[in-house]
């Protein structure tokens, strides 16, 4: 079954953001919007429940800072016990300055990298991919707004839109698995 | 308009009365002779047995009365020190937010001229408080008390190491460049809060705003140098022996979070009694994640100094470390533990910067945190292991701090507490995260 959406394209970010407010004032449902850069703000005015990202963030770097801990164990005091400047590696507490530097890269460097992966796991992104921008315009200087027509009236929201200052507006036949 | 309240008024006063009063007990309790040290330390072993052993075997090793006079020595340096720990302190935060304050207008900043008045007001204090350090050290600086060992002739004599360092640290150098610090800040703190003022009267081309801009562009050059030269002069020469080359860097990253802070908390209180209602919690916001981050780049410099020095491991460069370590072990870590894992864990969640009691909260450690460091850096070398906190020292905070509360909030009335000729106060009051 093909459901039908609304492409309204805008020109002006501050546009954008006063569009999205009515439409949503008016409980249409906006199932995205295509931007060329970060709107600050849009993510709260759709509505869209705040991100997760700094909490897996923060777990990511306590396992960086575990296995850097553990890992300098192993490797500095229990496997290969050295000593290095007058500072036999026979405890780890008492030589701990020593691998503050490495606990701390690796706690950034695990929070950051799989930070990062998350992200793109969770934005569906992979190498490769084919971009879901319907419009390129929205790469340049455009804006695109995706309404879910739904059982609405199709011709009342399309000149809904364009009284919010939509300089163009399609109606979309969309499949539904392309969901 | 803010106006002071009588209840404050007489709790400031009341603050500087009991730390006066404290005070002048400290200095009278001080031992004259080495008979009076040799009697408080029977009353004090008669109290613990463990640690009278330790004394006695001292004694021997330092060959009988040398020991009990460099223990005179000390406790005679106590309540100067504890006055010079609280008399910088207190300076610093305002010295602090000064330069928080001219960073402000270098940088064109539109999130914070709302909490001007509050910075210019904590300024304030630089007056006095500049006024009564420059006589703490003076009178250090000229031997009149022991707590520069540079300063005493006699000990210079035998001393080939600061005899090479003289040209630098002599009392009349010392006392010239404190002249030339205090003068050059207490300038820039004069010119800015005028033409601040002015600005309000006659926004006509901003030219005021643009005056304001370039005498804290110059200032902030000025005070790198003078800041760090500071550092050098008015603690690193108490262990005139020892040297760190980030010492600088290392005072300042302490007196800028203890000044952000206290904006923070000045704010927050005058919230609290209706005024400000204008700074809305996305300022509150922005000062913790100073006060994050602040705190986060101090742990990184104190880190950066301790690690290279405990890792070479060259006696002259390590004993610093060992004295504290030794002989201050819990105010030593207690200091990393409230100016690094406490601010770490409390500000690390963006909504709890926005918790007027978590932010208050976490200030008030950072602030005692702060103390603690200033004490580490002074206290080691004038009272060595005879280290308490005692009455002088309580009483010396508390005169600092009534004195400091009384000229901040004082300030406060002179003006009105928004700048409303500044350009870009809109953006200021409509800021928004």
């Amino acid at each position: 079954m093909a459901s039908k959406v609304i492409h309204a394209l805008y020109v002006d970010d501050d546009i954008l953001m006063d569009a999205v407010k009515k439409v949503r004032a008016e409980h249409y449902h906006i199932e995205e919007v295509y931007t060329p850069f970060p709107v600050h703000g849009l993510d709260k005015a759709m509505g869209l429940p705040h991100t997760r990202l700094a909490i897996t963030s923060f777990m990511y770097g306590c396992v960086g800072l575990t296995v850097a801990i553990l890992m300098m164990n192993y490797i500095m005091i229990e496997d290969w016990p050295q000593d290095i400047g007058g500072k036999p590696s026979f405890s780890y507490i008492e030589n701990m300055p020593a691998f503050v530097p490495i606990m701390f890269e690796l706690t950034v460097f695990f929070a950051a990298h799989l930070m990062v992966i998350t992200f793109y796991m969770r934005s569906k992104l992979w190498p490769f991919k084919k971009a879901e921008n319907p419009d390129v315009r929205t790469t340049d200087d455009h804006f695109l707004m995706e309404v879910d027509a739904g059982s609405h009236d199709v011709d009342q929201l399309a000149s809904f839109l364009g009284d919010t200052g939509a300089v163009e507006i399609k109606v979309i036949d969309k499949e539904e698995d392309n969901h | 308009m803010y106006t002071l309240s009588n209840r404050l008024k007489l709790f400031s006063i009341i603050l500087m009365v009991v730390g006066l009063v404290g005070l002048i007990v400290g200095f009278g309790q001080r031992p004259g002779s080495i008979q009076e040290v040799k009697e408080m330390m029977a009353a004090h072993d008669a109290h613990g047995g463990g640690h009278g052993n330790q004394g006695h075997s001292e004694e021997d090793a330092h060959g009988g009365d040398a020991h009990y006079e460099h223990v005179l020595h000390q406790l005679q340096n106590k309540p100067w020190a504890s006055l010079y720990v609280a008399a910088f302190f207190f300076f610093m935060i305002a010295l602090g937010v000064l330069a928080f304050y001219a960073i402000q207008f270098a940088s064109q900043a539109g999130w914070s001229p709302v909490l001007f008045r509050v910075m210019e007001a904590i300024t304030a204090y630089l007056v006095p408080g500049g006024i009564i350090l420059f006589i703490v050290l003076a009178l250090s600086g000229f031997h009149v008390n022991h707590l520069f060992v540079w300063a005493d002739p006699e000990v210079v004599a035998h001393d080939a190491l600061i005899q090479g360092k003289s040209g630098w640290l002599n009392s009349w150098g010392f006392i010239i460049r404190a002249a030339i610090f205090l003068g050059g800040w207490l300038l820039y703190r004069h010119f800015a809060v005028k033409y601040s003022r002015k600005q309000d009267e006659d926004t006509e081309g901003n030219k005021w705003y643009k005056k304001s801009f370039k005498i804290s562009a110059g200032f902030l050059v000025f005070f790198i140098y003078t800041e760090s030269m500071m550092s050098w002069d008015w603690i690193m020469s108490f262990d005139p022996h020892w040297f760190s080359t980030l010492f600088g860097w290392y005072v300042f990253a302490s007196l800028f979070v203890s000044g952000i802070t206290t904006i923070a908390l000045i704010s927050i209180y005058l919230k609290s009694k209706g005024y400000l209602e204008f700074v809305n919690n996305s300022h509150i916001h922005d000062l913790a994640k100073f006060m994050f981050g602040i705190s986060i780049f101090w742990t990184y410099l104190w880190f950066s100094q301790f690690m290279l020095i405990w890792y070479s491991n060259i006696p002259e460069e390590v004993t610093y470390f060992i004295t504290r370590i030794e002989d201050y072990k819990l105010p030593f870590f207690g200091m990393l533990v409230m100016n690094f894992i406490f601010p770490l864990l409390v500000l690390m969640n963006s909504d709890f910067k926005r918790v007027n009691w978590f932010v208050v909260m976490a200030g008030i450690v950072i602030l005692c945190g702060h103390y603690i460091d200033v004490y580490n850096m002074i206290m080691p070398a004038t009272v060595g292991e005879s280290w308490f906190i005692g009455i002088s020292e309580i009483s010396a905070v508390s005169l600092f701090l009534g004195l400091f509360l009384f000229v901040v909030f004082r300030a406060l009335t002179k003006a009105p507490l928004l700048p409303k000729g500044n350009p870009y106060i809109e953006e200021s009051k409509h800021f928004h995260y």
